[in-house]
């Protein structure tokens, strides 16, 4: 059974990846997820914002109360090497890459140009297989125009591919108006791959206290639906590969997004919740999937179920909408 | 001879530099203002910067000086090369040590930043009291006056032990020097390699004790043979001035600076001169070269070797042509004939005069002086008042200069404008805030042109003795020539005023010279800001012709990210006018430095910096200055426009010499003002509104609950409550806020008032943060949020006046362990200078609440004697009643011992009066006595009935005409019980004063123990201390701390018979009152260790609170009281009041700067220690809880 794919040009062996995700915070977490059959790892996001916080945050605590009080004119030692800035992660890059075996994808979430562009080069240099531009962009300022969040992605790509000669994928959201056209332009503009979809973070109230939880929810299955419909949309409308994120709890979910047309599956909640291990449990039971569905390959699976491929097309359509609600309204006369 | 790097430094990393290069240990103790000499040793050892033999210097910190100087002992006699770094009172501890260091002949240098000793009063300055008490022990001392002798001698005094075998104390101004930047030629490794001899560093290892060639050291001797021993050295203290003056020789050779045991400058044929030691030799000696040049015969003898005092030196120094000597001690010895230096002196001349060898014709007049105690300016005004007083013919013997003695009449006057300082010189002087970074822009300044010019440079900054809303004075002089001006700056060619509001606070331009440059932050523009300014100020600038620029610093500083640090902006306006450089090449300069100093913290850093120089240039304008001031406006001012600082109800005292001290006049204040032995009157903070914060707290009634959380965290004491009648609201004036107050069985006729007075509020927060009150419209509004003050302040004053015309409320009624309850209480602990959200004043304004009227402390050495006793201006305060906490600090190591010094005497005098009533009976009724006598009165009622009963008896006293009766009068007052309690930091409690807390606990005696743990040595600055937890970074702990946290609690309660309890207010207020409450009724001693968060702790403190729960939660500070009492009833004493630990350490750790540095630095150990620490919160979690559960003999 050949599980090969090519997804942002780089040969696995296997569609299943590992997303950003605590579990790759460190090298030994970046290695238990290869031992378990990961085919690559995408690191945990850098984000720009958080590291230009947090250098701001060390500046300022560092200098908070100094030259102020005769008998204490500082309080910290002075210490001449601290690390601030991407130097962690990119060392964890840097180490993973050599020992995982496997392709390691460097995850960035910028919020200047320079940021996006320096930090995509510095993960070239420690060694990443490829880039995954994880544009996390809440557009809450009412005077930003649709128009200006779809440029702003496309001069995150344009910027980042200049840059650096990795193959270069984009996280997106599903909030496009036009899914389709966007993934288009993605794809002109020279991205590697799309994933869809990034999970956003959508806070929940406590009533009790009166604040706001800025808490982030572990996947569940069903929400493989949406990436799954855009990719069976796109598979074959774009060259980039397609890489399907959310959702995937089993292999069935695999199964799906493959044949929906994905180059690659990712997971993260499932490894959360099972241990990376479980990876391993999943490729077993996706081989076996396939054995009992008689693929011989991926590829001979990619994009079976495509809307080009289906044989109703539609089904992936405005009718399909309606005719979900008509049948759940059926079913919930019937149980009347 | 070797071409020197220069650089700027203070005196401190001078001699520290040399130090590390010249020993293999160091074993140290922070006190100001020595500690950075040992923090910059340890940092250096840290990064495994090596000595001249290539190997890193191993540093300890110690418990205490004393601990510091065995240390230093013990490694002396096993061969180490070992020095240690020292001041004031830490010298003081050193001293039965040094005794044994010189009497074994054991080479060592003790660095000293010679510090004033506290007698009358704690004094953090300098002068030469300290080192004048070392001056016995037989060690050498060697004098140096500016930052390049200091590090000079640092080296000549280490080569000159090595050969003389004679430790040194090798001393400099503190502050003065020891802070003062100065642009010096550094001592290159090469250099400092000639000057030590290797042989006679190996002849020091070979004297070290050796179980392969076994000696004996430190016998004891008896009265036949210790008197010859102790003379059997004498030839190496006369060899040691030799030595040293030859080693000075050999360092000219190396250096090209040529010094002498006394160095003489001024006229060859001076016939009147003054001797002196320390920097103010360097102000006499600018001094004397001006009087020189105006052809006056003066000079100056500059003592550098004071012990030995080689009279022989100090002879070939004076000139023969000398008539008259002044000697200048930096010291008073009260009772002596003398201060030390001028008995030396005298000594010396008499000697010669007996043997002939007078180098004058005849025996000179000598007299002697006082000048610059606790750094009180030393002048060349003061210098010419000396030499003028030597030209007379009956000149003042025992003088004093720089003060104004009405009392004794001991002080010479002297002429302010004479002024010595280079025509030549750029001379710039700063007003800012500590909180703006304008001593760091400063001091960056100072690097910039001290080390990429050929200007020398000189810095010096002086800080106000607040923690919270601080101001800073910076004094920096750039030019062509030496700077030898030891003194603040006297004539400025360039002033900068970095906050607009103290053009109204002080007189920022008294020392603009005529034509300098006036730079102003100021909100108002070039065109507007004219008017604005006070008519003093106007007035100065015309009669001076200044130039005048201004600068919205705060709008760029916002505008580029840069915050309220307006220092980037305020450099690059000095650079841009001063004319120091050309403008281009010191903004090349300014960007340099900001690479060089912000690199490492992170390129957004530099890039905002950078930024912050651009928008500056374009930001900063000139503004045209009238031809006048119009005369209207000068007219109606007047020439005093200082806001009336001090309201008309104060009292006398505050109005006549407190308030003096608030506007920067205390040098004014004469000798009659003060004192006599160091006794001031308490609550004065309450004068002195410091109006710090533009943004505070307003009370929103209609969403509070009155639960008084907000008035039990404020660390100020800023919110009060009260309930009262609605017909005492008559005369509230417009704004007063009040609602129905809230409770059970509550008249309806009842007022509730929450009252700020926003004028000494810091703005921290803490109350905003703690308030569990929502809006129920707004969730982000609470019953308390911060609002701008200046709209509220009118309404707000007035309300704060009337509140406080309102009745306290009755104590009686009030359940101390409800927070709802003690806001009621008033505090006697109010607007301290701490640090904005300090984390230990809670705890100490709860117990001015709780204890108050009946409370004595014994405060240790720290944070808490800085904010509770430094002038101007003391928070510990009085009731309506006229009782309050009566306070005193004795020194750092000894305040549990002070503390029970209290009780003795407390249980002595209510023995005492107790007999005497017994004794009285009958003249005093026997209903009174046996009242008085019955078992002592605990509940508030009681006392209240005691106070009464204590009222009665005095007036019956009075009739009784028995000596006894005398007694008991100044006894009765015992017969209402006291609240002792010995208060302060961990620094003591865990460290230097632990010897005597354990044996105070040990004691059994009825002494409350608290100790505010900020787990670091929080005034010094943040260095190391027992109760630091493991992983956190401090000074001395730079790695991160290597151990866990000493169990003080579970120490004290192995004992069984002292009351323990471990608290957090901001994780349960309750517990914290339970256990105060209780401590205080325990009869025995009580401990509390009170978590305290810390601006050393790196956050922001208006997260303190949810930090205390988080340690809570985490385990790391379990809650707990252990109660004998409770063991006696038969039952555990032992109480959790903390769950289980819910949350990793992790989550509560690193959101603190102390941890999280050590996670950037060194990202493996920091795991390490964090997996390490997490153990040990476990480990010792079970044990607490095994302890709390085991079944107890009764149960």
């Amino acid at each position: 059974m050949n599980l090969t794919t090519t997804y942002m040009g780089l040969k696995l062996k296997n569609p299943l990846v590992a997303s950003a995700s605590p579990l790759s915070h460190s090298v030994d977490g970046i290695r238990r997820l290869a031992d378990a059959g990961a085919s690559a790892v995408v690191m945990f996001s850098l984000f720009e914002e958080q590291l230009r916080q947090d250098a701001a945050e060390m500046d300022h605590f560092l200098s908070a109360g100094t030259e102020s009080f005769a008998e204490a004119l500082s309080y910290f030692p002075t210490v001449d090497d601290y690390a601030v800035g991407p130097s962690e992660y990119l060392d964890i890059l840097h180490k993973a890459s050599q020992q995982a075996g496997i392709p390691v994808i460097g995850s960035l979430n910028g919020v200047s140009r320079e940021g996006w562009v320096d930090y995509a080069k510095r993960m070239q240099d420690a060694g990443a297989s490829g880039i995954e531009l994880n544009v996390y962009y809440i557009p809450s300022d009412p005077r930003t125009t649709g128009a200006d969040v779809e440029q702003r992605h496309l001069d995150v790509l344009t910027a980042v591919k200049e840059a650096v000669t990795l193959p270069v994928a984009i996280k997106l959201s599903p909030f496009f108006s036009s899914m389709s056209h966007m993934a288009q332009r993605l794809d002109k503009a020279g991205a590697d791959a799309l994933v869809l979809f990034n999970r956003f973070y959508q806070p929940d109230f406590d009533l009790d206290s009166m604040q706001v939880m800025p808490n982030l929810n572990l996947s569940t299955p069903h929400e493989i639906r949406l990436p799954l419909l855009w990719i069976a949309v796109l598979k074959g409308q774009i060259k980039a590969s397609l890489g399907a994120s959310r959702g995937v709890h089993s292999a069935l979910e695999v199964a799906k997004y493959v044949m929906a047309g994905a180059d690659a599956v990712m997971m993260a909640s499932v490894l959360l919740k099972q241990g990376p291990g479980y990876l391993a449990t999943i490729l077993k039971d996706f081989q076996t999937w396939m054995d009992q569905k008689e693929y011989t390959s991926v590829e001979q699976m990619k994009g079976s179920m495509s809307q080009a491929s289906v044989a109703d097309p539609t089904a992936f359509e405005r009718a399909n909408y309606i005719k979900i609600l008509q049948k759940y309204k059926a079913e919930y006369t019937l149980d009347e | 001879m070797n071409e020197s790097a220069m650089r700027t430094l203070d005196g401190n990393e001078a001699a520290a530099y040399v130090a590390h290069k010249t020993n293999e240990v160091c074993a140290i103790y922070p006190i100001t203002p020595s500690s950075p000499m040992g923090e910059f040793a340890d940092e250096w050892s840290s990064v495994a910067k090596l000595n001249i033999w290539g190997t890193v210097p191993h540093v300890m910190e110690m418990q205490s000086e004393g601990g510091a100087s065995g240390t230093v002992h013990g490694a002396l006699q096993t061969g180490a090369l070992t020095t240690t770094f020292t001041a004031s009172q830490g010298l003081l501890l050193m001293i039965p040590n040094m005794y044994k260091i010189a009497g074994e002949l054991t080479s060592t240098v003790f660095h000293v930043t010679a510090r004033t000793l506290a007698t009358h009063a704690l004094s953090i300055f300098g002068d030469h009291s300290d080192i004048m008490a070392v001056r016995q022990t037989g060690f050498a001392m060697l004098g140096a006056s500016s930052v390049q002798e200091v590090h000079d001698f640092a080296l000549i005094s280490q080569a000159a032990t090595l050969e003389s075998r004679i430790p040194f104390v090798h001393f400099f101004d503190g502050f003065r020097t020891s802070h003062e930047v100065q642009k010096i030629a550094m001592l290159s490794d090469p250099q400092i390699r000639a000057m030590i001899d290797d042989d006679l560093v190996l002849a020091h290892r070979r004297r070290a004790l050796s179980p392969d060639r076994p000696v004996l050291r430190g016998t004891a001797q008896n009265p036949d043979v210790f008197f010859q021993g102790r003379e059997a050295a004498n030839t190496f203290f006369d060899a040691t001035p030799g030595i040293v003056q030859k080693q000075m020789d050999k360092f000219a050779k190396l250096t090209g600076r040529a010094y002498r045991l006394f160095d003489y400058f001024g006229h060859p044929q001076a016939e009147r001169v003054i001797v002196v030691m320390g920097s103010g030799a360097d102000v006499t000696r600018e001094a004397v070269e001006v009087l020189v040049q105006h052809g006056e015969r003066v000079g100056l003898v500059q003592v550098h070797l004071f012990r030995p005092f080689s009279c022989e030196h100090l002879l070939k120094a004076l000139p023969a042509s000398a008539k008259a000597i002044a000697v200048l001690d930096r010291t008073k010895e009260p009772g002596s004939a003398g201060e030390p230096l001028y008995q030396d002196v005298l000594t010396g001349l008499m000697e010669a005069q007996q043997n002939g060898c007078l180098p004058m014709g005849a025996m000179p007049r000598l007299i002697g002086g006082r000048y610059g105690l606790s750094s009180k300016e030393f002048t060349p005004a003061m210098v010419k008042a000396v030499l003028d007083e030597l030209s007379k013919a009956q000149p003042k013997n025992h003088f004093t200069v720089g003060i104004n003695d009405d009392v004794t009449h001991t002080s010479l006057t002297y002429d302010e404008q004479f002024i010595t300082e280079s025509a030549k010189s750029v001379r710039a002087l700063f007003f800012g805030l500590g909180a703006d970074g304008t001593v760091g822009a400063n001091k960056n300044s100072i690097k910039i042109i001290g080390e990429e010019t050929d200007f020398n440079a000189q810095g010096f900054f002086v800080y106000d003795s607040k923690k919270s809303g601080s101001r800073t004075t910076s004094h920096l002089r750039f030019g062509p020539d030496p700077v030898r001006s030891a003194y603040l700056l006297q004539s400025a060619t360039f002033v900068g005023c970095h906050q607009f509001n103290f053009l109204e606070q002080t007189d920022v331009l008294k020392q603009a010279a005529k034509g300098s440059i006036f730079l102003l932050n100021s909100p108002y523009g070039a065109d507007t800001v004219w008017a604005h300014l006070p008519a003093r100020v106007q007035r100065q600038i015309v009669s001076k012709g200044m130039k005048l620029y201004v600068i919205d610093a705060y709008a760029v500083a916002e505008k580029t990210g840069m915050g309220s640090r307006i220092n980037t902006v305020m450099q690059t306006c000095f650079f841009a006018i001063s004319g120091v450089l050309p403008r281009e090449e010191a903004i090349a300069k300014i960007k340099g430095a900001i690479k060089k100093t912000y690199g490492k913290k992170g390129e957004d850093i530099v890039r905002r910096n950078f930024e912050a120089v651009d928008q500056t240039l374009a930001h900063l304008f000139e503004v045209a200055v009238p031809q006048a001031t119009p005369a209207s406006k000068t007219a109606a001012v007047g020439e005093s426009i200082f806001r009336a600082v001090i309201p008309a109800g104060a009292p006398a005292f505050v109005r006549d010499v407190t308030s003096r001290m608030m506007v920067d006049e205390g040098d004014s204040l004469p000798v009659s003002a003060m004192p006599v032995d160091g006794t001031f009157p308490t609550g004065t903070t309450q004068w002195e509104k410091r109006n710090i914060s533009a943004s505070v707290p307003e009370w929103d009634p209609a969403v509070c609950t009155q639960c008084g959380m907000c008035n039990l965290v404020c660390p100020h004491s800023v919110i009060r409550s009260r309930t009262y009648s609605s017909t005492l609201l008559a005369g509230a004036p417009a704004g007063f806020k009040a609602v129905a107050a809230r409770g059970k069985d509550v008249s309806p006729d009842l007022r509730y008032t929450l009252q700020l007075s926003v004028e000494d509020c810091t703005g921290c927060q803490l109350c905003v943060e703690i308030c569990p009150s929502k809006n129920k419209e707004h969730a982000g509004r609470k019953a308390i949020n911060m609002t701008a003050k200046d709209p509220i302040l009118e309404r707000e004053r007035a309300s704060w006046t009337f509140f406080n015309t309102l009745p306290s409320n009755d104590r009686n009624v009030v359940d101390a362990t409800m927070p709802k309850d003690v806001q009621f209480l008033d505090p006697l602990f109010e607007f301290s200078g701490a640090c904005a959200g300090c984390g230990e004043t809670p705890y100490v304004r709860l117990m001015s609440q709780l204890f108050g009227d009946r409370l004595i402390i014994a405060n240790a050495t720290g944070c808490s004697s800085i904010y509770g006793g430094n002038l101007p201006t003391t928070p510990w305060t009085k009731n309506a009643a006229g009782r309050g906490p009566a306070w005193s600090n004795s020194l750092f190591e000894d305040n549990a011992e002070f503390g029970l010094g209290f009780r003795l005497t407390i249980d002595k005098h209510t023995e005492y009066a107790r007999e005497l009533l017994k004794r009285l009976a009958s003249d005093l009724g026997d209903d009174l006595v046996t009242a008085l006598l019955a078992a002592p009165p605990k509940t508030e009622a009681e006392i209240a009935a005691q106070r009464v009963r204590v009222a009665a008896l005095m007036g019956r006293l009075k009739g009784i005409a028995k000596p006894e009766a005398r007694h008991l009068e100044s006894v009765a007052e015992h017969l209402v019980p006291r609240s002792v309690w010995a208060l302060g930091g961990d620094g003591w409690a865990y460290d230097i004063g632990y010897g005597g807390l354990d044996h105070v606990l040990a004691s059994g005696r009825n002494i409350n123990i608290m100790v505010l743990d900020t787990e670091v040595y929080s005034n010094t600055g943040g260095q190391m201390s027992k109760a630091t937890p493991m992983g956190a970074v401090a000074k001395f702990a730079a790695a991160g701390k290597k151990l866990g946290k000493k169990d003080l609690g579970m120490i004290a309660m192995s004992y069984g018979h002292v009351y323990v309890a471990r608290v957090a207010m901001g994780a349960s207020p309750r517990q914290t009152l339970r256990a105060m409450v209780e401590a205080e009724a325990y009869d025995g001693p009580s401990l509390i260790i009170a978590y305290s968060h810390c601006i050393a702790h790196g956050y922001d403190l208006k997260d303190g609170l949810r930090q205390q729960r988080l340690a809570v939660d985490s385990g790391h500070w379990v809650l707990c009281r252990y109660n004998p009492t409770l063991a006696r009833e038969g039952k555990n004493p032992l109480q959790l009041d903390s769950k289980k630990p819910t949350i990793p350490l992790e989550d509560y750790a690193y959101n603190e700067l102390r941890y999280k540095m050590l996670s950037r630095s060194n990202p493996e150990e920091a795991k390490r220690l964090l997996t390490n620490g997490q153990a040990y919160i476990n480990e010792r979690w079970k044990r607490y809880e095994d302890m709390a559960t085991q079944p107890t003999p009764a149960a």
